[in-house]
């Protein structure tokens, strides 16, 4: 170790380069997943039954789509730093890390905006009513 | 250290099936009556049960060892009784958390 400042002898260092904001955003969608995943569980408990009318009816109004999409961005969001800290235990080569982290983002990020695309889809659309496109 | 594997184990088995099958819910909702069916009839067979089981039980495991981890990050927990009776609970809330969700399903 050089003669630096403290945090200079450990800035950059670890297995992913950066530590502590990597370490709060996990915690911080762990929150959110906990909030919008225990909502939905119990929406999904509570509803008369599991029927397209009764499900589509639910989800499409503005409450449940809003916690349905933030759901989506922080399970998503939570999946890819997760993923990426077992990439980053598992797989050492540099070529095959950047690899897998390339392809988790790729998929999180693609997975993510789909399942956004869906919610969209059912809260604004057309087929709520029962006539399918 | 069991918590711990099942942390992960279950961390792991969520990003991956249990996105797909969100996903895959959610385009049946957006797609029709005709789509939503088709997923219900893979949801509501045998092997769809064990998989929605399974993947309820990994929600709630990964919930309790992951407010587990919220506790030991306050730096509470770590005396070896306390950590052991919590690495207990949360397998233990686990597994009661799930049955209790499945049985309100049916019940109400």
């Amino acid at each position: 170790m050089g003669n630096g400042t403290s945090i200079g002898k450990v800035r950059g260092l670890g297995s992913s380069k950066h530590g502590a904001h990597h370490w709060l955003l996990q915690r911080f969608t762990a929150a959110s997943n906990f909030l919008c995943g225990l909502f939905l569980l119990a929406s999904i408990m509570f509803l008369p039954d599991a029927s397209f009318a009764t499900m589509a009816a639910y989800f499409a109004s503005p409450v449940p789509a809003i916690i349905l999409a933030l759901f989506v961005i922080s399970t998503f969001w939570h999946a890819r730093l997760g993923l990426g800290v077992a990439i980053e235990d598992y797989v050492h080569e540099a070529g095959n890390h950047f690899a897998a982290i390339l392809v988790l983002n790729l998929l999180t990020f693609g997975g993510a905006a789909f399942g956004l695309f869906s919610i969209i889809r059912l809260a604004l659309g057309a087929v709520t009513s029962g006539g399918a496109v | 250290m069991l918590v711990s594997i099942l942390h992960r184990v279950t961390g792991g088995g969520l990003a991956v099936v249990g996105l797909a099958v969100l996903l895959w819910w959610l385009a049946a909702l957006a797609g029709g009556p005709a789509d939503y069916d088709a997923f219900m009839d893979h949801a509501m067979s045998w092997y769809g049960i064990i998989v929605l089981v399974g993947l309820t039980w990994a929600f709630f495991n990964h919930m309790c060892s992951g407010l587990r981890h919220f506790v030991l990050d306050m730096g509470a927990g770590f005396e070896l009784d306390a950590n052991r009776r919590y690495s207990i609970a949360s397998i233990a809330c686990a597994v009661v958390l799930t049955l209790a969700f499945w049985a309100g399903v049916y019940a109400l």
